[in-house]
């Protein structure tokens, strides 16, 4: 299998193909919606696409953590990390993709 | 924030598109990344994150009620990592 990183051009290109707008309108639509995403969740919302995944906040406490390295212990300040549950629709098909 | 929540808001700020087209654009973003994991490419969007495939090895499962083994057959299954960008931002850096 030739794997192969998609990047926002790729989008952009996908969606200016489906919609026939610019590809510089192209390009900004796919930016909105990934500045809408960042901003629900840094707003502390999650974000649920139906058929896709949800993407939700979750805070850390603080606790302490060891340099791997030295064996020095670090304090790990309090935080908020972001996880992403796939749809089961996403699931099945990338579990379906590799039996091509 | 729920799809349709999402749509709204760029047909908010973009009053020369219809709803339908924007409900169109913000669908093909994501089919478009899901079609990418199901032929195992990685998509990665700088400052949002990455959508990647991680391979999980076929293993001996346990059904937890009765505690009968069970063949589970390897798989593959979506993985999102949090880009740096957002990731500092979530902490108001």
């Amino acid at each position: 299998m030739s794997e192969k990183t998609l990047t926002r051009m790729d989008l952009s290109e996908a969606v200016f193909r489906e919609v026939g707008l610019s590809r510089n309108e192209s390009a900004n639509l796919v930016e909105s919606v990934l500045r809408h995403m960042s901003d629900a969740l840094v707003a502390g919302e999650t974000v649920k696409i139906s058929s896709f995944g949800t993407f939700s906040v979750r805070s850390k406490t603080a606790r302490i953590g060891r340099n791997p390295k030295t064996g020095e212990e670090v304090p790990i300040s309090p935080r908020r990390v972001l996880t992403f549950r796939p749809s089961h629709l996403m699931k099945d098909r990338v579990a379906a993709g590799k039996k091509r | 924030m729920i799809r349709s929540e999402l749509i709204q808001k760029i047909a908010d700020e973009n009053p020369h598109l219809t709803q339908r087209h924007v409900e169109r654009i913000v669908n093909t973003v994501f089919e478009e990344i899901i079609e990418a994991l199901a032929r195992g490419d990685r998509v990665e969007l700088r400052g949002f994150g990455a959508f990647s495939v991680k391979a999980r090895d076929a293993r001996i499962g346990r059904n937890p009620r009765t505690g009968e083994a069970v063949k589970v057959d390897d798989k593959k299954v979506p993985f999102f990592k949090t880009g740096k960008l957002l990731r500092d931002r979530l902490n108001g850096k």
